[in-house]
């Protein structure tokens, strides 16, 4: 379990560096959104379809704004991976 | 087809030495990524997309108010976007008996948002379509009752079907049938609607960026003309030098189905103007056997311009096709199953489109289906007769050969010319030949037809169409000059441009005699052309040159006061030429 948390962390990280364009940007578990230069809205919902598209998943509307940091991120896809 | 995230690469590239256009989105959803993507694909096809995006639900807002940001702004095309979302919302809170005045009310709109807008900017107007949502009230039943969502919406898309057809600078764009194409599910999320109000999916977004640019691409006159065949195996099954006529696969053998309903469409095609040849490594006689024999073949040897059927590459081939139908290769189209083949054509012709068809010829109608090769802006009477227009063009190349001296030759075809100011019978076709002359055209603006309308009411413009009519027929509406007066002494040539059917027919001549009359008549000294370069009009560089104008800066200076008629073996068509 541990490993895919940090499987999936790798693979957010991957996410974010493609869609800011940014080879530095570095998240962890704790990340918010006002932590990372870029994170707008708009990426947000880039992210969303991105991660979905990734772990051919669908994540329910609410899920999509109650994200307050990484780790509920990873918390949301790993819950559907089980 | 590139992904969005791709397209949004394409946003750093180098975009100056492209076709500038200024673009205004205006959406009642979130339009940010779609901008995006118009961009990013603009790029790909050429084009700078300068674009102003109106704030989110604001089209009536920008539109009826003309202080708004979309009027300073000034743009070329306007792109509106009312999705199909907000439609079921306003239906929604519609009264009972208002259900069924939904698509009649929102066309009112529609007709108000396009007279508001062509009233005070000179721009073309985008409309996006509905993809059709189905609400479940009625099921089936929805389809006969005037009160169900579904009957308004289908009714609206073809009542705004109907409007286009019949307001110049509007047209649609169909994002509908782009839903049929992908899927309900692939165009639209559900959970990305709900938070962020955009209801297009990332994944559908390239799609609907493509349609939009392959129309904006159009009306700025880059299409295709032309669709190069190869015979065996691509509209037929089976090779006829092989097999012969009887065993080929058209109708009812084997799987010609296919290659029967593929033919049709090809004849479609022709039928409305797309210029057909074939290119085929056969001998000649026996690759126009099934078309003079076979009992099934839809398509005829007089449907194709050119037929070029011999051992020759197929490189080669389709430069001769180039050189007798003198249309560039990037408005041609070349169709062949064999993959060696068009590889071969598309790296030594890297302009021509060529298709990867699919393996199964089964597939080659829902592929070409999806491509859309052949987006069109305008259609003309012209446009029906042009095969048999090229036909007679490679005859008259047949009979100048036994012509040792050049003006014996064009003596003999006796050439006449009708010279008509533009009216409301020629606008269409002059409008066009605006918009598709490329190489014969000294200045290269384009204009709409409303514009040619325009020019033709106005007091300062003076215009002229040119038909060219000789023994073997009538090439119709081919040239057209528009004099602009600078001052009391000057007439400034605002267009000169002409169809490359006729070169070398002295029609240049022909012309500068009709106007430098026209020009002398009317009192005035000098006659101002302008040269300005393209990457296709160097034909033309030194058009002024060749006709005694002389170089003044950047601009050419002919005096008409003691000018001398050019020698040319034309004739002006019994017809008074009556100006404003």
């Amino acid at each position: 379990m541990d490993l895919n948390r940090i499987d999936i962390l790798e693979q957010l990280n991957k996410i974010f560096v493609e869609l800011l364009d940014n080879e530095e940007i570095r998240i962890d578990e704790k990340t918010t959104q006002n932590d990372v230069e870029g994170w707008d809205s708009l990426i947000h919902i880039h992210l969303v379809v991105a991660l979905e598209k990734r772990y051919k998943i669908r994540f329910t509307s609410k899920e999509i704004q109650s994200w307050t940091n990484a780790g509920e991120i990873i918390n949301s896809v790993l819950s559907r991976l089980v | 087809m590139k992904s969005f995230l791709q397209l949004k690469k394409n946003l750093k590239c180098d975009f100056t030495n492209l076709k500038s256009v200024r673009m205004a989105v205006l959406g009642d959803t979130a339009t940010q990524f779609l901008v995006q993507a118009l961009r990013g694909t603009g790029f790909d096809f050429g084009f700078d997309l300068i674009i102003f995006e109106a704030d989110f639900d604001q089209i009536e807002r920008q539109v009826f108010d003309t202080a708004s940001e979309l009027y300073k702004f000034n743009p070329e095309v306007v792109i509106i976007f009312q999705s199909t979302h907000k439609l079921l919302n306003k239906f929604n809170k519609l009264e009972i008996e208002q259900y069924n005045t939904l698509a009649d009310s929102q066309l009112k709109l529609i007709d108000n948002i396009y007279q508001a807008l062509i009233r005070d900017l000179k721009t073309k107007i985008i409309f996006y379509n509905y993809p059709e949502v189905n609400d479940s009230v009625f099921g089936n039943f929805a389809n006969k009752t005037d009160s169900s969502f579904l009957f308004q919406l289908r009714k609206l898309n073809y009542e705004v079907m109907q409007y286009a057809s019949k307001h110049t600078d509007f047209y649609l764009c169909d994002i509908s049938s782009i839903q049929n194409q992908v899927g309900k599910s692939t165009m639209f999320q559900p959970s990305i609607y709900i938070n962020s109000e955009m209801v297009l999916s990332i994944d559908v977004l390239p799609y609907i960026a493509s349609r939009n640019l392959e129309l904006i691409s159009a009306l700025y006159g880059k299409f295709k003309k032309c669709l190069i065949l190869d015979l065996d195996n691509t509209i037929w099954g089976g090779i006829i030098g092989d097999d012969g006529i009887e065993n080929i696969e058209i109708g009812n053998l084997g799987i010609g189905k296919a290659f029967t309903e593929f033919q049709y469409w090809i004849k479609k095609l022709k039928n409305r103007g797309i210029i057909l040849a074939v290119c085929s490594k056969n001998k000649e006689s026996v690759a126009k056997e099934p078309f003079d024999k076979h009992p099934d073949m839809v398509l005829h040897i007089d449907d194709f311009a050119v037929f070029m059927a011999n051992w020759e590459n197929k490189v080669h081939n389709i430069r001769q096709i180039q050189n007798i139908l003198n249309i560039g290769f990037d408005s041609m189209v070349f169709l062949d199953d064999n993959p060696s083949e068009r590889n071969l054509v598309k790296e030594n012709i890297p302009e021509i489109v060529v298709p990867d068809l699919p393996e199964d010829p089964a597939d080659y109608l829902e592929y070409l289906y999806a491509l859309n090769l052949f987006e069109i802006a305008s259609i003309s009477n012209e446009d029906t007769d042009r095969t048999k227009q090229y036909q007679i063009e490679t005859l008259r190349t047949e009979i100048k050969k036994s012509f040792i001296n050049e003006d014996e030759f064009l003596k003999s075809l006796k050439m006449v010319s009708l010279v008509l100011p533009f009216n409301k019978f020629n606008t269409p076709r002059v409008a066009q030949l605006t918009q598709r002359s490329n190489q014969f055209n000294l200045r290269t603006i384009r204009y709409t037809e409303k514009e040619i309308e325009s020019i033709s009411l106005s007091k300062e413009f003076y215009s002229f169409s040119f038909t060219l009519e000789d023994k073997f027929g009538d090439n119709g509406l081919i040239c057209i000059v528009i004099l602009r007066e600078m001052d009391e002494i000057n007439l400034f040539i605002d267009a000169w441009l002409m169809s490359c059917r006729v070169i070398n027919r002295s029609v240049e001549n022909f012309v500068l005699n009709i106007i430098g009359k026209f020009a002398r008549e009317k009192g005035f000294t000098n006659l101002i052309g302008e040269f300005i370069k393209t990457g296709k009009n160097e034909m033309v560089k030194d058009h002024y040159l060749n006709l005694g104008f002389k170089q003044k800066d950047k601009l050419w200076i002919l005096n008409v006061t003691d000018l001398k008629n050019k020698k040319c073996y034309i004739n002006s068509k019994e017809n008074g030429f009556e100006q404003n």
